[in-house]
């Protein structure tokens, strides 16, 4: 029974793993291996793909754009949502429920009918492709979140920390900053990996709002995709790098995943 | 819990900012749609105002309809697939050790991927000349073309998003099974709980609060599917898979019509509301009695 429970994890973990694999497979290969013959491994091993993307600016602009708008995103999401966490965990005020229900029905509307407002208001006040626009964008669903989050953290801190810091004549920012900060820091490191995570794979209001000097990573490759007929190893290689920064995040927080959610209650 | 809170409208304050950005994002662009659902557009921006004429067409269109059935088919299946598949692999895997980390950062891999790489990773995987899932598939004498035949396009969407969402309610649900004390663990043992008996009246009741919030991730989620989906398939065969937001998104920005896109988008939006709602409060009814 106890060897039989590993199979189950061991599977799932394949078949997360079988797309991944066929994906850098593929990033390996040359046009004509690719859609000459079919292989389980490159025969004919070449590091042009990526070389492409590395040597070529629309390329790789495409992945400092995503990156640049992605960590303002969550530096803004998480610094704002810090107090307002605060606030809904420790303080009672008028219109606290309707308030937090409120900011999570913005984690309900769907991209797709926001988009053309989104087109209209970021161009009316000349933000139209700028990474500042999509940062700002992706604030809609990811402040809510991180809200949430973060709520849930402050409230599995005992109340006692705040009374005895302020007794001790702390004012509030510095017990806020120097002693709660740091308090619940893992919360904030799952705060900013949801973060993180919603504004680099979100697409289409990142699409919607940029045209050249912010267009993301995935917008390249879509373009690409059409215009350059069917490079199948190029494009590839461009999704296997858009693995990457995710992978880091996620080596960075391990610890985190397991224990952060249980406590964060998310 | 709520009682224990200090009274205190000062924290008005400290929510302000949140409370600026948000609006900013939600209140303007709803505003523009609600604009736009009661209005009739030539161009030129001349604007007609029309009442509630284009709600009234979207709600007894039959192209609507189908895209609901559709909608609703799609997450239904999502839903019936992924909680129980999820809770199954949290309750399977490791409680502690060097693989518990392997396990976790593996499978937390592709909600970290761009959707649009998620779809491309499909669609090539599943080429049935080229791909390794359609090869093999044809190769073990089943006829399978996601581009021709409409079930295949199916169950390539829903395998797909098996693939890519799982993965949170296994985060989920293991975070629920690891805040459960050893002690709880013991104590059914010297009472010789059986399995069942220690998943149903231990378990399950303590993932209750994270399965909730996955349930309603899930739910949001597969509602709103796009990018993934328009990758794979296009809405194709046909009108086969297209789905709500595809279906809004032609209408918008493929057709222009922006009245009855924006009557569809409010509509839309107010049924992913009353449905989070009906499961929110379905789910949490026992622990406010």
């Amino acid at each position: 029974m106890r060897r039989a429970s590993w199979l189950l994890p061991l599977f799932y973990i394949l078949f997360v793993l079988a797309p991944i694999y066929w994906l850098l497979n593929m990033s390996f290969k040359t046009t004509n291996e690719i859609l000459g013959t079919f292989t389980l491994w490159p025969h004919d091993f070449t590091f042009d793909n990526y070389r492409k993307i590395f040597t070529d600016p629309t390329w790789y602009n495409g992945y400092l754009n995503s990156i640049t708008y992605v960590l303002i995103n969550t530096v803004i999401s998480v610094t704002v949502a810090l107090p307002a966490a605060y606030a809904f965990s420790r303080y009672r005020f008028l219109g606290d429920k309707h308030l937090f229900f409120w900011l999570l029905t913005n984690r309900m509307a769907p991209p797709a009918v926001f988009a053309l407002p989104f087109f209209q208001l970021y161009s009316a006040i000349g933000l139209f492709d700028t990474h500042i626009a999509v940062a700002l964008a992706h604030c809609l669903f990811n402040i809510p979140l991180a809200v949430w989050i973060l709520e849930g953290f402050m409230s599995g801190v005992p109340k006692e920390l705040d009374e005895t810091a302020f007794v001790d004549g702390y004012s509030f920012w510095r017990f806020f900053l120097r002693i709660f900060i740091p308090t619940i820091a893992a919360g904030i490191g799952v705060a900013a990996f949801f973060c993180f995570m919603f504004s680099w794979v979100e697409l289409l209001l990142a699409k919607t709002l940029t045209s050249v000097a912010a267009k993301p990573i995935a917008a390249t490759m879509t373009r690409t995709a059409s215009t350059s007929g069917y490079e199948l190893g190029l494009l590839a290689a461009a999704g296997a790098l858009t693995i990457i920064p995710g992978a880091i995040v996620i080596y960075f927080v391990r610890n985190y995943i397991a224990k952060g959610f249980a406590l964060g209650r998310v | 819990m709520a009682s224990t809170k200090i009274p205190n409208q000062k924290a008005w304050l400290l929510v302000l900012p949140v409370v600026l950005l948000v609006a900013f994002n939600a209140v303007v662009p709803l505003m523009t749609v609600v604009n736009y659902s009661v209005q009739e557009t030539f161009g030129e921006n001349v604007f007609f105002f029309e009442g509630v004429k284009w709600f009234e067409q979207i709600l007894h269109s039959k192209r609507f309809h189908e895209s609901l059935q559709r909608q609703l088919l799609y997450t239904a299946i999502v839903l019936v697939l992924e909680v129980p598949l999820g809770v199954a692999i949290a309750l399977a895997m490791p409680r502690r050790g060097p693989w518990v980390s392997v396990c976790l950062v593996l499978m937390a891999m592709p909600l970290l991927i761009p959707w649009n790489v998620v779809g491309a990773m499909w669609n090539i995987i599943a080429l049935p000349d080229i791909g390794l899932l359609g090869r093999s598939l044809n190769a073990m004498g089943i006829e399978y073309n996601f581009t021709r035949q409409p079930f295949a396009a199916w169950a390539t969407l829903i395998a797909m998003d098996v693939w890519h969402w799982t993965s949170l309610v296994v985060l989920l649900a293991y975070a629920g099974l690891s805040a459960i004390p050893d002690a709880y663990y013991q104590a059914a043992k010297i009472d010789g709980a059986s399995r069942w008996a220690v998943f149903r009246f231990i378990q399950l009741p303590k993932m209750k609060r994270v399965l909730t919030i996955a349930i309603l991730l899930r739910f949001m989620d597969s509602f709103m599917i796009y990018t993934e989906a328009i990758v794979v398939t296009g809405g194709g065969p046909g009108n086969s898979t297209t789905l709500l937001s595809i279906d809004l998104v032609k209408i918008a920005l493929g057709q222009f019509d922006l009245g009855p896109a924006a009557a569809m988008s409010l509509i839309y939006f107010l049924i992913i509301l009353l449905l989070s709602w009906v499961f929110y409060t379905v789910m949490t009814r026992d622990e406010a009695n």
